[in-house]
């Protein structure tokens, strides 16, 4: 008998009962997971031009015409590039290309200056080599090497080799959206362009667009 | 007897492994959790292929509506306090306590200097909904700095490293954007994060 009291006493339950603990929880993590936002959003770096007119002038170097292409971003998701220095009285020298990899993306990869080559082509090629370096040994690259490669090559430095880069314009007309406008910086993201500014349109530039009938 | 033995089995169901993943699962949110910040306009940021993020402290948020309305937040609550305490100075306000702890609260500010002592005297649910109407002036007299710029400037000369982050709604016209840089630039300040949301490159 004594024995058999003896195993009755083990046999008490000592399980807690965890479900209200559990709904607590639940309930917890569900306002967590309502009330937080988990991924931050991305940026993109600008660096505006001073507005200093003395700095300015100082600074500004001249670019071959060959080696520049301005944007127009205009409302209604338009937009126009002009190839070399904007002739204002040549309303043909402005071309509409649309947003994408197959307009303005083709229209800055395939630019061609006047040695023959390809300058934005031959940057992504040197990008695209670079990133499959880094691939391949990711301990060799760190985060500060590549980006010091990459500023390099943005540069035009490519294996000590010097080449032209290209420097665009990007003008914005009033009415074009914000949207458009990271559109184009992020067309110079795409193409690895390291030089490209961002311009105030001028009435010129504004009487060359009326002709191609943007407001 | 076998009815009474069936009646005796145990349904118990062994809540510990549900209970630990529930814990694990809420400490990660608790950890990781920065909470959603409640902005008085909607705003939709465009997509972009940039994959910088966003700097962890000493950022000014500037908020850019769809109809040009400007709002702005920053992070540090102590130095919110200061640059409006050098705010109020400027523009000959006092706020008491109360309102000061007030604004503070607030998720973002953008109500001009002539109207903040009111506002900050409605209740908080109606403030929610004034906000939205108002915005900080980006229009400056007699070539005096604007609201915004003195915002912007109070901010900066309490804290030097701050960094500017301009959030502007995908269908912001491009005037009220260049409307802000150019005010910015005025007063030097060229170098701005511009706030978009994650896209993919398409071919």
């Amino acid at each position: 008998m004594a024995k058999q009291k003896k195993s009755k006493q083990k046999k008490i339950n000592v399980r807690v009962d965890f479900t209200p603990m559990v709904d607590m929880m639940m309930l917890l993590i569900t306002f967590f997971m309502l009330c937080t936002s988990l991924s931050k959003p991305q940026t993109m770096e600008l660096t505006m031009p001073s507005n200093d007119k003395n700095i300015q002038q100082q600074d500004q170097t001249a670019t071959k015409a060959s080696q520049t292409i301005t944007i127009y971003v205009c409302g209604d998701n338009k937009v126009f590039h002009v190839d070399g220095l904007p002739n204002y009285n040549d309303p043909k020298c402005m071309k509409e290309t649309t947003w994408g990899s197959k307009g303005i993306r083709k229209v800055l990869i395939n630019h061609v200056i006047e040695d023959g080559s390809t300058p934005v082509q031959a940057i992504m090629e040197a990008k695209a080599k670079l990133d499959a370096k880094k691939l391949k040994e990711p301990k060799k690259y760190t985060d500060q090497v590549y980006n010091d490669e990459l500023t390099k090559i943005k540069a035009g430095d490519i294996d000590g080799e010097k080449i032209p880069v290209m420097t665009i314009i990007i003008k914005a007309t009033d009415n074009s959206s914000y949207k458009n406008m990271v559109d184009a910086l992020d067309e110079m993201q795409i193409c690895s362009i390291g030089k490209y500014v961002i311009d105030k349109i001028n009435p010129d530039d504004m009487k060359l667009l009326k002709l191609k009938g943007v407001k | 007897m076998g009815k009474v033995k069936i009646k005796k089995n145990d349904v118990w169901i062994d809540m510990t492994p549900m209970s630990d993943v529930m814990v694990l699962l809420l400490t990660f949110f608790m950890l990781t959790s920065t909470f959603v910040k409640n902005e008085p306009v909607k705003v939709v940021t465009p997509g972009s292929v940039s994959e910088i993020k966003v700097p962890e402290k000493d950022v000014l948020n500037i908020l850019v509506a769809k109809d040009g309305k400007i709002f702005m937040s920053m992070d540090n609550q102590l130095s919110l306090e200061s640059v409006l305490s050098s705010m109020t100075d400027q523009y000959g306000l006092s706020l008491n306590a109360e309102q000061t702890k007030k604004f503070v609260k607030e998720p973002m500010f953008g109500v001009p200097m002539d109207k903040l002592g009111d506002y900050l005297n409605l209740n908080p649910s109606k403030m929610a909904d004034e906000i939205k109407n108002q915005g900080i002036p980006t229009d400056s007299i007699d070539k005096k700095a604007s609201e915004f710029q003195n915002w912007v400037k109070a901010a900066t000369t309490d804290n030097d490293k701050l960094k500017i982050a301009i959030k502007a709604d995908a269908n912001t016209p491009y005037k009220f954007v260049k409307k802000v840089m150019s005010e910015l630039q005025d007063m030097n300040q060229n170098r701005y994060y511009l706030i978009t949301s994650y896209k993919k490159t398409e071919d």
